[in-house]
């Protein structure tokens, strides 16, 4: 399977106005582990139908209040699910609107599951939430720059060796966080596939 | 009949005498004379509920509650909705019953039942809507962070759905702390009576306590370790993250459960840090106080346990 730029089916949730097609009652607040089941539930439903590789951005901006809870339900075990080799389909995340209330909730959900999101926190820009490792951080913002490289050209820019840089971006597509290119070793920031 | 006077100050640190209603036998009716009662808070008015309720379990006969005299301690009770709580509970007597008119209220959230997760949604609803204002215009509170108390409300209240395996209850007031802080606070209430921690965690946790599985220690574990019942590496971070936040603005956080409780003492408090051998009251009870943010103030950088 290839997994290339041209491949990628690009797919907008956004998070605030899937709860009320998620749960009977309309809340604007992502709040209780039931919230989160519910949108975790939407969201894999939709990419089972679309049934391709596809980029998924998690929309925040309307999101108010994001619980512990919910994010751990919604966000957490959502990536988990599609890290294991029986994954439903090849769905990559990206999260947008990430407020500095949103930001906490992630961070913490993602470090304990050891887990990583790739994500455009306001004033801040594009930043790797969640547990990198230092080199794992490095690579993925040197790709975040580039757009698309190969391991060589990241481990060149970050004057590394290129086996290390080429196990750090692939332990980072394995969670989901970067997209292995067709051909040529090459690999894409998630960001680069938005309009 | 067992006579237990209210302290004039209804709160968490006169809780215990209280609490001390559940000493008395079973068979004993027991009569909570209110009559000059002065102050009142979340804490004290839910945690009357809970006595009273545990009263309640116990036999046929409610116990009697002789309401404040004080008009105006009458009337914020009604305001925070406590009678409609307490009638089932109490046999009540005297004192007025409805709340005076007086305008703009410091109230965040009045006494609210939680029994399930939508009563959880109701609460953040509730709070987004009133008590935002409250803790940005007179708690100084950045709007991020008035944000993050509707976060340590939902998690609060959650606890009682998938902790204590019965309702519960929550409220929250605005305050103006004259003598012990000169600073305006807010304190947060919540309370079950359902299986409280000791038993909640013992399936999993106990055997890790030959002979000393107590409450205190069941409350250290959670409190302290963030241990839960559940296997699921996403749980057990709610009391941690409430404790991170509360630390972060200089608060204190408090849980009570069977005949311990255990607390965060910021340094304007001098509560003690664990206490053991209180009379047992059944499920947990949380008591949280919020300081208002002083611009010169420095903030708590170190979470709990880093």
């Amino acid at each position: 399977m290839t997994h290339g730029p041209a491949h990628v089916v690009r797919f907008s949730f956004d998070l605030s106005s899937l709860v009320p097609r998620s749960v009977a009652t309309l809340y604007s607040n992502l709040v209780t582990r039931p919230t989160g089941e519910a949108l975790r539930v939407g969201i894999e439903s939709q990419l089972a139908e679309l049934g391709t590789s596809c980029l998924s951005v998690l929309d925040f901006s309307q999101v108010m209040v994001l619980d512990y809870s919910c994010a751990d339900e919604a966000v957490a075990k959502l990536i988990r699910r599609f890290q294991p080799q029986d994954r439903p389909s090849e769905a990559y995340f990206l999260a947008r609107g990430v407020a500095e209330q949103h930001r906490e909730p992630l961070e913490e959900v993602l470090i304990r599951h050891g887990l990583v999101l790739a994500a455009d926190v306001e004033g801040i820009g594009y930043t790797l939430l969640g547990a990198p490792s230092l080199l794992e951080q490095l690579s993925w913002a040197a790709l975040q720059r580039a757009g698309t490289a190969t391991a060589g050209e990241v481990a060149l820019a970050l004057q590394k060796t290129e086996a290390d840089v080429a196990s750090a971006l692939q332990n980072l597509a394995y969670r989901r966080a970067v997209i292995p290119g067709d051909a040529g070793g090459s690999y894409h920031a998630l960001s680069a596939l938005l309009p | 009949m067992k006579l237990i006077t209210l302290p004039a100050s209804l709160d968490e640190r006169y809780f215990e005498p209280i609490a001390r209603a559940l000493l008395a036998p079973a068979d004993e009716r027991v009569l909570f004379d209110g009559t000059h009662v002065r102050w009142v808070d979340p804490y004290g008015l839910i945690g009357l509920l809970a006595v009273g309720q545990a009263l309640r379990a116990r036999g046929p006969e409610l116990p009697a509650l002789k309401l404040p005299e004080n008009s105006e301690v009458a009337s914020y009770m009604a305001r925070m909705g406590f009678f409609t709580h307490a009638e089932p509970i109490f046999e009540l007597h005297g004192g007025q019953r409805r709340a005076r008119s007086e305008g703009a209220s410091d109230v965040l959230l009045e006494i609210t039942a939680v029994n399930s997760h939508a009563d959880v949604h109701a609460v953040v609803d509730h709070v987004n809507e009133r008590g935002l204002r409250i803790l940005t215009t007179q708690l100084a509170y950045p709007q991020r962070e008035a944000f993050q108390f509707s976060v340590i409300l939902s998690e609060m209240c959650q606890n009682i759905i998938e902790h204590a395996e019965t309702g519960g209850w929550v409220a929250s007031q605005r305050y103006q702390w004259k003598k012990r802080l000169n600073r305006k606070v807010v304190i947060i209430a919540v309370m079950d009576l359902g299986v409280g921690f000791r038993h909640s965690l013992a399936p999993t946790h106990a055997t890790r306590y030959p002979d000393a599985w107590t409450d205190a220690a069941a409350l250290e574990a959670a409190f302290m370790h963030g241990h839960t019942r559940f296997h699921d590496p996403g749980r057990g971070q709610g009391i941690q993250q409430i404790r991170k936040l509360v630390a972060r603005w200089g608060g204190r956080i408090s849980i009570r459960s069977g005949s311990a409780r255990i607390a965060d003492v910021p340094a304007w408090d001098d509560g003690p840090r664990l206490e053991q051998n209180l009379p047992y009251l059944p499920g947990a009870q949380i008591g949280i106080v919020l300081p208002a943010r002083v611009a010169s103030e420095e903030r708590v950088a170190a979470a709990p346990g880093s």
